[in-house]
């Protein structure tokens, strides 16, 4: 099993730490792993992405070209990597600030809307933590639900907002019905 | 021990503690600034000096100058700040002292742009700077393996009294992946350092840091002195990964963070029955000519592919290892480009 995953969104949505998490859960797991940040010239233009790859062999390239599992939290994000994603891969989007529907038939698209669910359980900086507690409902082979809660706790544990942030990761699990 | 998740940079920066590093000079420059930023307060742990210089080129001499006291100094910076050290670089090399320095590459020419590279290749194997000299270069391809060469680094450039480079790219100092870290190292008893000027307490003969040699003939004597130490090197610190060769019809070759993407692409080449392979120098300086030479030379290898980011700097290598004796073909990308897997597979096709 390899998964590439590309996180991406705009500066302070936390997509470099949202993939850190989930690098961290598949570490646990006992898998190979890799994050890679986008640190170039679009990082200054106020995007930012992440590469990450999760296997059960050595991980070869650190670069992934055509993820099979694609978190965008804003329209620039979906627009520039949605083309690449394998076919039969996921995509998450944070149908929040997307209001377009994917029209490409051949990979699994999930909407979930980000930031009303951040703000609803804790505050709009939790949006990512949502599409944290989506990814983790449609990756269980990447860990359980308590082993990505157990992840989240072991960041925010001595946050002011930790139970907060544990409500909006269950939100975002909940959200996807499978 | 656990695996800790760590960035490149920041874990050279812990091997070079571990390993003995008790002196950093440096200037940040992305994409390497995270190096410096770690030692500025991990050497404080250990005792160590940090010193943030005015330029790169106070910092090699800083370096310089630790190193003739016997200290373990580094220093780290990416390309164009590299530059701006050769000069002090080819003093040490010809003061004899040992040093490690750190190059994560960026793209180039001029100050270029901060994305990964190889295009300092020959700098760094070749010399860089004036004279007649080489340092021992390494490019590692995983930040363990980079780890692992910058715990040794250090005994390695005393071994040999050399400055060691270890060359990265950018994305190798980027990158974050779980690496074990080996114990701190037991420092060698100073009085063992003949080149450090500690004052005459170790000895009675007095101590001269020098590269200045106006007789010809001494000069001369200084040169062959130190291309014998570079024929030491040649014959003891070949390091080389040879990844499915054996049966392979194509062998390509690269170092570093690309070979990770040739790895990938010599997997999805084998899926697809195309019979691929891969010769990954780990020492760059000096050149594991030798495997270049047994694959050459069998009836089983068709062709080499090189690919690299920069336009043909490690090719020169490979060709001059190759001796003509089967094609080499070539695929590069520049300026903090870098090819996907894809691209590498479709040359591979298409010289097939």
């Amino acid at each position: 099993m390899e998964q590439g995953i590309i996180c991406a969104g705009f500066g302070g949505q936390g997509v470099l730490s949202l993939g850190k998490m989930i690098v961290y859960v598949a570490m646990e797991k006992g898998l190979h792993v890799t994050w890679l940040p986008s640190y170039g010239p679009e990082m200054r233009g106020g995007t930012a992405n992440c590469s990450v790859v999760a296997s059960t062999e050595e991980v070869a390239s650190p670069l992934v070209s055509t993820p099979d599992c694609l978190i965008a939290m804003n329209r620039p994000s979906l627009d520039k990597f949605i083309n690449d994603v394998v076919s039969g891969g996921m995509v998450l989007i944070n149908s929040s600030l997307i209001d377009i529907k994917v029209d490409r038939k051949d990979i699994n698209v999930y909407y979930i809307p980000a930031n009303d669910l951040a703000l609803q359980h804790a505050n709009e900086r939790s949006s990512n933590i949502v599409m944290y507690g989506a990814y983790a409902k449609l990756n269980g082979n990447i860990g359980s639900m308590d082993e990505f809660e157990k992840i989240l706790i072991k960041q925010f544990g001595k946050s002011a907002d930790k139970d907060k942030i544990i409500s909006a990761f269950h939100a975002g699990y909940e959200e996807i019905k499978v | 021990m656990a695996k800790k998740l760590f960035k490149g940079n920041e874990a050279l920066g812990e091997a070079a503690v571990l390993g003995g590093c008790r002196f950093f000079f440096g200037y940040p420059i992305t994409p390497q600034t995270e190096l410096s930023e770690y030692l500025s307060w991990r050497l404080y742990d250990v005792g160590g000096t940090f010193i943030q210089s005015e330029s790169e080129v106070s910092a090699i001499n800083m370096v310089y100058g630790a190193a003739g006291a016997g200290a373990r100094a580094l220093t780290s910076s990416s390309s164009p700040g590299i530059s701006l050290k050769q000069e002090g670089i080819s003093y040490i090399a010809c003061a004899e002292l040992p040093c490690v320095i750190v190059n994560m590459m960026r793209s180039g020419p001029g100050l270029g742009g901060i994305m990964p590279s190889q295009a300092d290749y020959s700098q760094a194997t070749k010399g860089g700077g004036h004279g007649d000299y080489r340092m021992l270069v390494y490019g590692p391809s995983t930040i363990q393996e980079a780890v692992d060469i910058m715990y040794n680094a250090f005994d390695k450039a005393e071994q040999y009294r050399i400055p060691v480079m270890i060359l990265g790219d950018g994305m190798l100092g980027q990158l974050m992946e779980p690496v074990e870290f080996p114990p701190l190292k037991q420092m060698p008893d100073p009085s063992t350092k003949e080149w450090a000027t500690t004052g005459t307490h170790y000895g009675k003969d007095r101590r001269i840091v020098n590269s200045l040699y106006i007789v010809a003939s001494e000069n001369e004597a200084v040169n062959i002195k130190l291309q014998a130490k570079y024929d030491l090197l040649r014959k003891n610190e070949v390091m080389c990964e040879e990844y499915m060769c054996e049966d392979a019809d194509i062998i390509i070759t690269a170092y570093g963070t690309v070979a990770r993407i040739c790895k990938s692409a010599v997997k999805a080449l084998r899926e697809k029955g195309i019979k691929t392979g891969l010769i990954r120098p780990i020492t760059l300086f000096p050149f594991p000519t030798e495997v270049f030479h047994k694959y050459a030379n069998s009836d089983k290898t068709k062709k080499f592919v090189t690919i690299e980011l920069s336009t043909g700097q490690y090719n020169e290598d490979v060709l001059l290892s190759v001796m003509g004796k089967k094609p080499v073909e070539f695929y590069c990308r520049m300026g903090g480009s870098v090819m996907t897997v894809e691209e590498i597979v479709n040359k591979v096709k298409e010289v097939y």
